[in-house]
């Protein structure tokens, strides 16, 4: 038993890939054996975009709207919403595995700790790519269009990626502190909470009152800016930048905490 | 004589012990969620956010062509807020109810003689009890940050009664859910969706501002009609009109799924 655990603390960079690489497989595999749990995740970007876009068209009319195609404004957003969900959804999956007592097993198997949060990683990259695509495709047919041309698209996925990365460290950090479907809820609000804390619905120069405020200190308002820059006009570094620094610094958090949470939880 | 005198008595022996089971199964769903905190807060703190967030991001709205007269966007909103409070409480109930199944205390249920179909109607009253408590809950805060029940008092009993109505009818399909999957992943994982249908409704634009599609899919949601009653009874006062569309509206819609989580029950069932 020594031995095996040494094994795994002392694992190098190819054991934890190799271990990543075949929990995110099997992650990938949920996806076909348990739809109903990953279909919703990747209907709900499609559909908030076209109903978003439709629901809250005429506020494109207010003067100062930097846009007057809504669904290129809410198309970004559901894509971020979407990433955002591919992560947490993870969460859910590591709850159902230590429910059933699969996670244990995990847990004792001779691979690298750091593995159990990489892989589900990897695995909400590969949703991200599914959601993403699915959600810019229907954003085409419904009228969406880059204004910048292709790097539009490349920003969108790097905000896309680094959405579920954060999310993801989150939903298992989550999921390893209470162990049971209590977390998902609480995965699903504080994702919705500072996504929605930003300039979501309205830009800025629209917003009244306190939102206003938190809007412009929220770092996800800065990664949707990143998401957003290649529809509403050029791509610049000055949209660039402040989105990227967000998400290695989000990221960097939700993942110690995933990793400390589920130290805790082995000891 | 005698056959005459005991035959109304087992069937009504059996109604008592069916209602008293069932008022058994609804304590217990009332107080699975009271005993929860960290489910029920969110629901309640949720809808509040948004309609705090729609003021400030929708506030300049209202002088929009084709917008509704109101005072403001909050008037607009608090009827999206407890249509909204109610569909998260409702996912609550339905995840309960899966993971009753997942745990096997369904299962356990089902080997004593309990009535069946007083296991989905106390979940359901469950979740009729958490509806009412959020509407007024929702009024009671909102009260302070300046919106007015131009119904008045009556017209909010009718809005809370409305809140526990809805939360049957959408408890239906979340209950429906639940028996179907037997996953409170999968119930969990409906919330968006839930959500996304809120969105196609005039729960927190006007129909009157939409255009194409969109207006024809919101006129044919039959949230819009539910929210259009609650915000009747806010922003126009009482009417027989608004109180009977707050009240029938959910009515229809708890029918049609109460009607599908039974199926589904029936069909669990007759599988084991």
């Amino acid at each position: 038993m020594t031995a095996i655990t040494s094994s795994a603390l002392g694992a190098d960079g190819g054991t934890v890939l190799r271990s990543s690489r075949g929990l995110a497989l099997r992650g990938m595999r949920s996806i076909r054996r348990l739809p109903s749990a990953f279909v919703p995740a990747l209907a709900m970007p499609v559909i908030q975009t076209i109903a978003f876009s439709g629901t809250f068209f005429a506020i494109t009319k207010i003067p100062g709207f930097p846009t007057d195609r809504s669904v290129n404004w809410y198309l970004p957003l559901a894509c971020c919403m979407g990433s955002g969900f591919a992560g947490v959804g993870l969460g859910f999956s590591t709850v159902r595995d230590i429910e059933s007592g699969f996670f244990d097993r995990l847990r004792m198997a001779p691979s690298p700790r750091s593995s159990l949060v990489v892989g589900p990683l990897f695995t909400a990259w590969f949703r991200v790519v599914i959601v993403i695509t699915t959600t810019v495709l229907v954003g085409f047919l419904w009228g969406a269009r880059l204004t910048d041309g292709p790097i539009g698209l490349v920003t969108l996925y790097i905000a896309g990626f680094g959405i579920a990365t954060i999310s993801t460290g989150w939903g298992l950090g989550l999921a390893y502190v209470f162990g049971d479907m209590r977390a998902a809820a609480l995965m699903q609000l504080t994702l919705f909470t500072f996504l929605f804390l930003t300039n979501a619905q309205a830009p800025l120069s629209v917003m009244t009152g306190w939102l206003h405020s938190v809007a412009r200190i929220n770092p996800f308002t800065n990664i949707l800016r990143l998401a957003r820059q290649g529809w509403l006009g050029e791509v610049t570094w000055e949209n660039t930048w402040g989105g990227l620094v967000a998400i290695v610094v989000m990221s960097a958090l939700t993942l110690t905490f995933a990793y400390r949470r589920l130290a805790k939880l082995s000891n | 004589m005698t056959t005459v005198v005991l035959t109304p008595a087992p069937s009504m022996r059996t109604r008592a012990v069916w209602l008293s089971q069932t008022i058994a199964m609804s304590k217990r769903s009332a107080l699975a969620i009271v005993r929860q905190p960290a489910l029920v807060v969110p629901s309640l703190i949720f809808p509040l956010f948004f309609a705090a967030l729609g003021t400030s991001s929708f506030g300049q709205a209202v002088n929009l062509p084709n917008f509704p007269k109101v005072d403001n966007f909050l008037d607009f909103s608090i009827a999206g807020t407890i249509i909204q409070g109610v569909l998260f409480g409702s996912v609550l109930g339905g995840a309960a109810l899966a993971t009753d199944i997942e745990q096997g205390f369904f299962d356990r249920l089902l080997a004593t003689p309990t009535s069946r179909i007083s296991i989905l109607v106390g979940r359901l009253m469950g979740a009729a009890m958490f509806g009412a408590f959020q509407a007024m809950i929702f009024i009671l805060i909102l009260l302070p940050f300046g919106i007015s029940i131009k119904a008045g008092f009556l017209g909010a009993v009718v809005i809370v009664i409305c809140g526990g109505l809805t939360g049957i009818a959408i408890g239906g399909f979340t209950a429906a859910m639940a028996l179907k999957t037997g996953s409170s992943e999968a119930v969990q994982g409906s919330f968006p969706l839930l959500f996304i249908a809120l969105f196609f409704s005039s729960a927190f634009f006007p129909r009157e501002t939409m255009t194409g599609a969109y207006r024809v899919i919101a006129n044919l949601n039959p949230i819009s009609y539910l929210v259009e009653g609650i915000r009747g009874l806010v922003v126009d006062g009482f009417t027989a009109g608004n109180a009977a569309k707050a009240i029938l509206v959910p009515i229809g819609i708890g029918v049609f799924s109460i009607a599908l989580a039974l199926r589904t029950l029936y069909s669990r069932l007759a599988a084991r």
